[in-house]
């Protein structure tokens, strides 16, 4: 009988030791966890892509709890996530504008030319070592060769007719594509923004006609009548300011080759 | 003893009975020239010449900008008539000077570049090969004058002058070897006397039979030079093979040459560093073989740098009658690169103008790959390339990089064996033309 009590009494005394070991060892060695880090991880998508520059949504929860990154940082969430984010930070919620990508090319099979038959890798990174950076007449257009579709982890590239076209609802505006395209042909635009140069070419206007019926030929009919003063010219390219831009459509109107939007 | 060979390699048809025994004919050109500044690797050339200034046969337009570079000179006389981008065979645009020839060819005085060579110091021989903008002219361009500068001279023990010529279908080393057989000797003495303890190594692959008995006659008193009798197989010319098979030594994509005591020379380049410090000639000029079963006459040409193309297939009787070519080639079938026009200008590193009529391996479908491993077998850089191009078509830069992926030389020999006609070479290589890109940067 004795013996049982004695066992009972020495399990119960190494309880309450490590008990009280494990109490004091938690309150000393505590890791400060930000609840609205937390919070702010449970709100973002868990999509992992990387399109705000940190290697994953942890990356940015955190940066977002430190003030580091504003609540809109998150591009694939956008507006909704936005929002219930600065509700967590309880800060306002400026600059929540959604962007989409776009390709600056018109050029498809039919209005641009090929100058050879091209036979290997489908690849636009492989593509521009050949020559005249692939089988394309212009040096500056879009190859086709699906890049930019095969690292697009919301299905929003498509490639029709020859080059690659952006599907605007399902952009998350990451910005993988714009990284990935060899011929640093897609950017990053306002979503409401409707005047847009579809090309990316800086050649001369003889040059360009040549090439490319849908190319910018540098006229700078655009860049003149644009009562905003949007339009700058750049090498012979002409470029809209989506910030200054007010949609009147003279641009449109006035472009002889039909490339802006 | 067997033959001097390297492991892996292949055996293509070598098509060099069509203008193997055509003697060089030199073609003036008729119309303009045009200068790439950068026919050479390394940094592009300064142009020294402006529009409307008149040049001579043989003047110096335009200066190397760097260490490695290349000075260019003019081939013809006439007017600069524009400094503007042109199309260079490999396909690019690149800013070239362009010369309105006018026909008269009139020249500089080139015996007044000529030195006693006796009196001249070893510095001064390299000086002279710079001045001259002689570059390596089996394709890859590397300036001459900083290869024979080996940062540890005493190292060097061999200079292989490189008379393989494994490319299929090209025939101009071969002529040079028949016909100037005293430029390449007396070319490689004059190397060799650059460095204390260097010999000669003429090598010769053993399809050459004629090639080799001239040129054994012709040093066989001579103590410190050799001509060496390689099997003949593809890529027996390709710089680290050929040093493999004639010392027996390794170089790898991290190493020089001059790191295994060799300097490898092509017979043009040998024969151009002759004609520079003997001659007094700058490197204007060099032999161009015009073949291809689309060409009336395949001949061999001595060809002025920065013809246009188009006046070559034109000096070699044009295309057979009622023949497209289907594929144009500069260079070799196996390295060359495929041109879309033919308004571009012959550069220093332009061997050959290759005009097929039919691409027989671009009607084939690539299929995948069926795990034969040939591609292993024949692999000269004994990588692995079936897995290389897996990784390469995954942008896996990491995994290309610990396959040893930078150790090809893009042959093409993987390609060139794949039953299943996958594009190995095309994609190993502009994946590795990438990341030197990327690291360049």
């Amino acid at each position: 009988m004795t013996g049982i009590l004695i066992a009972v009494a020495v399990v119960a005394g190494v309880g309450i030791v490590i008990g009280i070991l494990l109490g004091v060892a938690g309150e000393k060695f505590k890791v400060e966890v930000d609840e609205k880090e937390i919070a702010v991880r449970a709100l973002l998508p868990g999509n992992n892509c990387g399109g705000c520059g940190y290697p994953g949504c942890d990356g940015l929860a955190a940066a977002i709890a430190k003030g580091e990154m504003p609540p809109s940082a998150c591009p694939v969430g956008g507006e909704a996530v936005a929002a219930k984010i600065s509700e967590v930070m309880g800060v306002e919620n400026a600059d929540n504008k959604r962007y989409v990508a776009f390709v600056k090319c018109a050029g498809d099979c039919e209005k641009a030319k090929d100058v050879y038959e091209y036979v290997g890798p489908k690849s636009c990174k492989l593509a521009q070592n050949n020559p005249n950076g692939g089988p394309k007449a212009c040096t500056y257009g879009c190859t086709g060769y699906g890049s930019c579709k095969a690292v697009c982890e919301f299905g929003a590239i498509d490639i029709i007719d020859g080059i690659a076209v952006i599907n605007k609802e399902k952009c998350k505006a990451c910005g993988k594509c714009v990284t990935e395209c060899p011929r640093h042909l897609i950017e990053l635009v306002p979503y409401d923004a409707e005047r847009l140069v579809r090309c990316n070419s800086h050649d001369k206007g003889l040059q360009v006609k040549a090439a490319c019926s849908a190319g910018c030929i540098g006229c700078t009919l655009c860049a003149r009548n644009c009562e905003a003063g949007a339009i700058t010219m750049d090498r012979n390219l002409a470029h809209i300011d989506p910030e200054k831009c007010t949609n009147c459509g003279v641009c449109k109107a006035k472009c002889p080759v039909k490339i802006i939007s | 003893m067997g033959l001097l060979t390297f492991l892996g390699g292949i055996h293509p048809y070598e098509g060099k009975e069509l203008s193997m025994e055509k003697p060089v004919k030199e073609y003036l050109p008729k119309g303009d020239c045009v200068y790439p500044l950068s026919q050479h690797i390394g940094a592009p050339a300064t142009p020294i010449v402006k529009k409307g200034d008149r040049v001579l046969v043989g003047q110096k337009i335009a200066e190397a900008s760097g260490f490695v570079s290349a000075n260019i000179h003019s081939s013809i006389s006439g007017k600069v008539k524009a400094i503007e981008p042109r199309y260079v065979p490999g396909g690019s645009k690149v800013e070239s000077i362009v010369v309105e020839n006018d026909g008269q060819f009139e020249e500089i005085d080139f015996a007044a570049n000529v030195k006693d060579l006796s009196t001249l110091y070893r510095e001064d021989v390299k000086d002279i090969i710079k001045e001259a903008g002689i570059v390596g002219m089996g394709g890859a361009g590397f300036p001459a004058n900083v290869k024979l500068s080996p940062k540890n001279e005493d190292a060097i023990d061999y200079i292989i002058v490189n008379g393989a010529e494994c490319e299929p279908y090209l025939t101009s080393d071969y002529r040079r070897m028949m016909e100037e057989p005293d430029k390449i000797v007396l070319g490689l003495e004059i190397c060799i006397n650059l460095f204390d303890h260097a010999k000669g190594i003429i090598a010769i692959e053993d399809n050459k039979p004629e090639a080799i008995a001239l040129l054994s006659e012709k040093v066989k008193d001579n103590d410190k030079i050799e001509v060496h009798v390689m099997k003949t197989k593809y890529p027996q010319g390709a710089e680290r093979q050929l040093i493999y098979a004639n010392t027996g030594r390794y170089v790898n994509s991290k190493m020089l040459p001059a790191d295994a005591g060799c300097i490898v020379h092509n017979v043009d380049t040998i024969a151009s560093i002759y004609e520079a410090v003997v001659e007094g000639r700058p490197l204007y000029s060099r032999i161009v073989t015009v073949t291809g079963d689309a060409i009336e006459n395949p001949c061999n040409l001595l060809v002025r740098c920065g013809t246009n193309c188009q006046e070559l297939i034109e000096a070699a009787g044009g295309f057979k009658d009622g023949v497209v070519p289907e594929k144009i080639i500069a260079g070799g079938p196996m390295m060359g690169k495929a041109m879309f026009s033919l308004d571009v200008p012959a550069v220093k590193g332009t061997s050959a103008l290759l005009c097929m009529t039919h691409d027989e391996v671009a009607d084939l479908e690539p299929s995948n790959c069926i795990r034969c491993g040939r591609c292993v077998d024949v692999c000269p850089g004994r990588i692995v390339p079936s897995h290389l191009a897996d990784l390469a078509e995954h942008g896996d830069t990491d995994g290309f990089l610990k396959y040893n992926g930078m150790e090809c030389c893009e042959c093409g020999c993987c390609s060139y064996v794949c039953p299943a006609k996958r594009h190995l070479t095309q994609t190993i290589a502009g994946t590795r033309k990438t990341i030197l890109a990327s690291k360049k940067k």
